[in-house]
């Protein structure tokens, strides 16, 4: 049978999509916290914002993440303070910023990631990338799909740990087009 | 999983002129999946309220929404044929003036104070879904001169794992405005009918509502024996 089409998200998901996190009077299936306080393993932020091809922050994106949790685990429910999936809008954070509030993968085929899962308007069909990790450097060196990828876009793959010693806090912007278009994938 | 068809979701589209700043220009990079690839979310009746079948129910303050209602219903397949059971399905629509209730609709319509517009539902064991809603209205928007939208309702499926995700549109039989429009014409003409609902005279109900049948097909499992092939 022939898959249906996908068509864009369009500019009015947030209501129902991200209730919640918009202020709409509505229950959400999830948010952007994949891990409470509870949650076992290394406890990281990841945040960011997506550019359009004229480098605009956009503001009407929607990401979700998917990713297994400090065991390799995939977690379909809320279970012991952690979810393996998110979902954040960059339209309610004045620099249209995503934030996840997560736990670090793990990965026993290579280096830990996180899948992506990109929907906007003015795209027909969401995307997908993934973020890997700045401070897993062996894994990702070692990582065969990280490989494959050309050394001048593999660092569009990588969440950037920033300095500071209280709180892991990644940040992983996500281009659209240009110079530094991030590496999209056939998923 | 089966490939995704890109024959029918071309990505670049300029007559619809946001994608020309916003879609990817380089070719995807194709992966060989995993389990982080090959699960997915799944929810369960816990997320469902009593009436988020029913969006002429879950928005009411004090009496029944306006405008023309309407019954909705399909099955969710794979593409080999088989039916997904439990699987979620997000909508979201604009009232019947064609009014979303997001705060950055600026289209110059009425909002409906009974009406909120979003629902889910799960598909039963045999793959279907049903929702009761309000027949949205078309509404402009700034894509061209005298650019409007045929009516629509936005889903959001996910099917057995992250592969199988899809975000579309279903539109109403015989819109005079799809030759207009941008979005619904950016799929190739031999796929647009997957996106279009047919009218059902088996699920309108006698004195209550019309009904229209929807057919979703998300991305299945491999069906040939070798993948890798
Ligand atoms: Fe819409």
């Amino acid at each position: 049978m022939t898959q249906t089409p996908s068509q864009t998200i369009g500019p009015y998901f947030a209501y129902g999509l991200t209730p919640q996190q918009y202020g709409y009077d509505h229950n959400e299936i999830c948010n952007s916290r994949l891990a409470d306080a509870s949650a076992e393993g290394e406890h990281i932020i990841i945040k960011g914002i997506v550019l359009d091809g004229k480098n605009q922050p956009v503001n009407d994106a929607m990401i979700e993440l998917w990713q297994a949790n400090s065991k390799g685990e995939f977690i379909q429910t809320k279970k012991d303070g952690f979810v393996s999936f998110g979902r954040c809008g960059t339209g309610t954070n004045h620099d249209n910023q995503f934030e996840f509030h997560t736990i670090k993968p793990s990965n026993s085929e290579g280096a830990p990631y996180i899948n992506v899962i990109v929907f906007m308007r003015g795209i027909l069909s969401h995307m997908y990338t993934r973020i890997y990790f700045s401070d897993e450097e062996q894994a990702n060196n070692a990582d065969s799909f990280l490989q494959q990828i050309e050394t001048n876009r593999r660092h569009t793959l990588i969440a950037n740990k920033l300095p500071g010693d209280d709180l892991n806090v990644y940040e992983f912007n996500i281009n659209m087009q240009g110079q530094n278009e991030t590496v999209f994938l056939d998923c | 999983m089966n490939k995704r068809d890109w024959k029918i979701n071309p990505l670049f589209y300029p007559d619809y002129k946001s994608t020309v700043l916003r879609t990817p220009k380089q070719p995807l990079i194709p992966v060989k999946h995993s389990l982080n690839e090959l699960t997915g979310p799944a929810y369960g009746t816990s997320v469902i309220g009593e009436f988020d079948h029913d969006l002429t129910k879950n928005g009411i303050k004090n009496s029944p929404p306006l405008g023309e209602k309407i019954v909705v219903a399909g099955k969710v397949l794979d593409d080999n044929g088989k039916a997904i059971p439990n699987t979620l399905v997000e909508i979201w629509q604009a009232n019947a003036a064609g009014k979303y209730i997001h705060k950055a609709d600026s289209h110059d319509a009425p909002l409906d104070p009974n009406f909120f517009g979003g629902g889910r539902v799960l598909t039963d064991k045999e793959g279907n879904y049903k929702f009761y809603t309000i027949k949205p209205g078309a509404y402009p928007w700034g894509n061209h001169e005298n650019a409007w939208r045929p009516a629509h309702i936005h889903f959001s499926l996910f099917g057995d794992n992250i592969c199988s995700r899809l975000v579309t549109q279903m539109y109403f039989p015989n819109d005079p405005l799809f030759k207009y429009d941008p979005i619904y014409q950016s799929v190739p003409e031999h796929a647009r009918h997957l996106l279009v609902s047919d009218f059902s005279l088996d699920l309108t109900e006698s004195g209550i509502c019309l009904g229209y049948e929807f057919n979703i097909v998300l991305r299945g499992k491999n069906s040939t024996p070798f993948e890798n092939q």
